[in-house]
């Protein structure tokens, strides 16, 4: 568990010291995650990488214990945004509707845009 | 109130320990609503947390500085919490790498859909150009989103507070949207919902299916690249 945590730690780590050093447009923890898949790929070739954290699906139910309650981690700045109500009060309704606006017309192209696309490779496939 | 339980809840309301405590037991109980009423949309604990604690802190007249010296510890797990979305990629690995192509297709298309539509709504409603500058990148995670805005010379604060707003509407709207138009594939459904609506949105497509959920967390991690790009490109283009 302490092994595990510290694993997801020193990804995270490594990710934030990266993107800050270079000065990369993403977060650190986005970099951190794709350290941690890359150590866990790694781990399936060579059995030698297979100890500590990295075995019986340690780091596994550790990161999955630390996902149950994702919700849970967005209060805190969420409560923020509770006590800053007034910058959105001060332009009216028509901040709300622009953001509402905006989220249903952006699901509504990524879904098409994916079932679309997921579809044409399907009948490309079946054809060949 | 006595002089003794009013030094008490002086000593209290400056302590870690309380707001942390309420942070936890609000989460606690708007989750149980969540969960008693199957997942209902309009049951989003993280909604309905907000309001609770925010209210709470107005009515108590606490400073959220106060509160965030609690509450800082389930803050600071978001980022760990970010790294472990590796572990059900991973365990999902093939049907990720079967969808690469519709994944980065609509990645772009979602991406342009989220910056582009915000600008143009915006204007439409007549918001003032700064305003609408600092609404720009609302469909990625706040910390980026706040960084691009500043690049820009907007507001940072009016940004995380419409990141926000746009997560939880997006975790609202998502699985009524998604069932009336009768999409039943959960890859689907959760790369729209990472894209539009980030974290919040991730945190409910994970509270419906699995599946959804991955897909989400790797929108979200792409959308934060390629907005970063794309935002200062579209401003300048509408614009100017």
């Amino acid at each position: 568990m302490i092994g595990s945590l510290s694993l997801i730690l020193l990804c995270q780590l490594a990710g934030e010291a990266i993107v800050r050093g270079l000065n990369l447009p993403m977060p650190g923890p986005v970099l951190g995650l794709s350290f941690l898949l890359l150590l866990l790929l790694t781990r399936d070739r060579y059995a030698a990488l297979r100890r500590g954290p990295l075995h019986n699906d340690a780091v596994e139910s550790t990161g999955r214990g630390l996902l149950t309650h994702l919700s849970l981690l967005f209060i805190p700045a969420g409560v923020g945004v509770v006590q800053r109500l007034d910058l959105v009060v001060e332009h009216g309704v028509g901040i709300l509707l622009t953001l509402a606006a905006s989220v249903v017309v952006t699901l509504l192209a990524t879904v098409a845009t994916f079932l679309a696309v997921s579809r044409l490779l399907a009948r490309n496939q079946a054809k060949q | 109130m006595n002089g003794n339980s009013f030094s008490l809840w002086v000593y209290l309301s400056q302590s870690p320990l309380l707001w942390l405590t309420v942070t936890l037991s609000v989460y606690a109980i708007a989750d149980a609503v969540s969960l008693a009423t199957h997942r209902h949309p309009l049951a989003n604990p993280v909604l309905h947390s907000i309001w609770i604690i925010g209210g709470f802190l107005l009515i108590t007249n606490t400073s959220y500085t106060t509160y965030f010296s609690g509450a800082q510890f389930v803050h600071f797990l978001l980022g760990p919490a970010t790294v472990a979305l590796a572990v059900p990629l991973y365990d999902n690995r093939k049907r990720v790498v079967a969808a690469i192509v519709p994944m980065l297709i609509s990645l772009i298309a979602g991406s342009i859909t989220a910056i582009v539509s915000v600008v143009l709504f915006a204007r439409a409603f007549g918001l003032p150009q700064a305003v609408i500058l600092s609404l720009a990148p609302k469909s990625v995670t706040a910390g980026v989103a706040m960084g691009i805005s500043e690049s820009l010379h907007g507001d940072a604060s009016l940004t995380a507070v419409s990141v926000v707003l746009t997560g939880i509407m997006g975790a609202i709207i998502v699985t009524p949207l998604m069932n009336r138009i009768a999409v039943t594939d959960f890859r689907a459904r959760g790369f729209a919902v990472g894209i539009a609506a980030h974290g919040i949105g991730t945190a409910r497509a994970f509270q419906v299916d699995e599946v959804a959920g991955v897909f989400s967390g790797i929108a979200m991690g792409l959308n934060a690249l390629v907005t970063s790009l794309l935002v200062p490109l579209a401003v300048t283009l509408l614009l100017h």
